[in-house]
């Protein structure tokens, strides 16, 4: 029989301290991480007289520039170095383009096996229309997942670098001028943003789902549909303001948007790498060429780089713009 | 059609050299959309739509929208006016 521990005992051990740290009650970096708030400089008289030297002394040597010989010279030259420089380096570049084989043709080092293989049997291996989606989507569909995973890695860089923190943020009253300031501008009853957008929005919307849903059938993909969309949404949001997008779209919908689409690409791309790797058939039918639910596993590609890249475009905006939604 | 296109090829390297040499950063981003709308067009014609697209949204819509947004929170549009972002798709 279990002794249920006393709520003391209970903290002490890895389970408690796991609780503990989960739910953010203990900070990781207390008394781990040396913090404090930098002390604000004081001058003392000799340090004030040493720095008045060295300003006088600077501006001599450097900055006095009419009278100073070597300065004058080195910037003269400088100019005719980098002009140089630029020149030189126009000319490598484009003695460089002109020994590259000429565009188009069929002797060429990229007309090779690799090229031949998918387009003779592209469409039978993939069952996408559009050689390029079966292209990036199948058979290079891990360098698509490490993509989609860059572009979210990088929206938590802005998350991190601009995210307004509230509850720490310290002086609160500076951050809330900032945001009346910002809001100042933000049009509130703009007739004719606002009738464009109530026009446009809607075709932009529908045209990137099409670019994302017909990506194996024609131009397009999830990256342009979802750049499409999260246009879209960028000009929704100046129209109508942040109240009306806060409605459906706030950063724990992006958070679970995200996650579940990079989610759902991972599992996806583990099952076909998995049965490929072992020459295994798998279930998933390529369907007929040309259909909408054809090509296996694109669609569902497709649909989750959309969703993460209009995420990822819409965030950066309101990032930019606002610091935390 | 060759015509055209080396008239959009000219465009491209006057909106590149001007983009740099603009004193104002806000006409540096306004011809830097227009680059990018240049560069979608010239994608169909190299026959890739979909990086015309993706050109067309992506540099020509949230770039220029970002830059914009940035450009403000630094205060280097003097007339604040002029800050208010249109997205062109």
């Amino acid at each position: 029989m279990s002794k249920r521990l006393s709520e003391e005992e209970y903290q002490k051990t890895f389970s408690g301290k796991f609780r503990r740290w989960l739910s953010g009650e203990k900070d990781p970096f207390l008394g781990e991480v040396e913090m404090r708030r930098q002390e604000v400089r004081r001058e003392s008289e000799a340090e004030e007289r040493q720095r008045e030297q060295d300003e006088k002394l600077l501006k001599e040597r450097v900055y006095d520039l009419e009278h100073n010989f070597e300065v004058r010279t080195f910037q003269k030259v400088y100019r005719v170095f980098s002009v140089l420089f630029c020149i030189f380096l126009v000319v490598l570049l484009l003695v460089a383009v002109s020994d590259l084989p000429h565009f188009g043709h069929a002797e060429n080092p990229v007309n090779n096996e690799v090229a031949e293989r998918y387009i003779e049997k592209g469409l039978q291996e993939t069952g996408a229309v559009n050689i390029v989606t079966g292209m990036i989507l199948d058979y290079r569909a891990f360098d698509t997942l490490g993509e989609s995973h860059v572009l979210f890695i990088a929206t938590c860089t802005v998350l991190i670098l601009l995210r307004r923190d509230r509850k720490k943020g310290g002086d609160t009253g500076e951050a809330e001028k900032e945001d009346v300031s910002d809001r100042l501008y933000e049009p509130k009853n703009d007739v004719i943003l606002q009738t464009v957008a109530k026009i446009l929005v809607p075709p932009v919307f529908l045209f990137g789902i099409y670019i994302i849903l017909a990506g194996h059938l024609g131009p397009g993909g999830g990256f342009s549909g979802g750049a499409v969309i999260g246009a879209g949404l960028i000009l929704y949001l100046n129209a109508f303001g942040f109240a009306r997008t806060e409605k459906f779209f706030t950063a724990r919908t992006y958070r679970r948007m995200s996650f579940g689409a990079l989610a759902c690409y991972s599992l996806a791309k583990s099952y076909s790498f998995y049965t490929g790797a072992n020459g295994i058939e798998s279930v998933i039918p390529l369907g007929t060429p040309g259909a909408i639910l054809s090509s296996g596993l694109i669609l569902l590609l497709n649909i989750c780089v959309g969703v993460v890249v209009a995420g990822t475009m819409y965030t950066f905006y309101v990032m930019f713009r606002k610091g935390d939604y | 059609m060759t015509i055209f296109t080396c008239i959009l090829l000219v465009f491209l390297v006057v909106c590149a050299i001007a983009a740099s040499l603009s004193k104002k950063l806000l006409n540096t981003i306004l011809i830097f959309m227009s680059y990018s709308l240049i560069m979608s067009i010239i994608w169909v014609l190299l026959e890739s739509p979909d990086l015309a697209i993706t050109e067309a949204a992506v540099g020509a819509g949230v770039t220029t929208v970002l830059f914009l947004v940035t450009l403000k929170k630094i205060n280097a549009i003097i007339k604040k006016e002029d800050s208010r972002e249109e997205t062109d798709e």
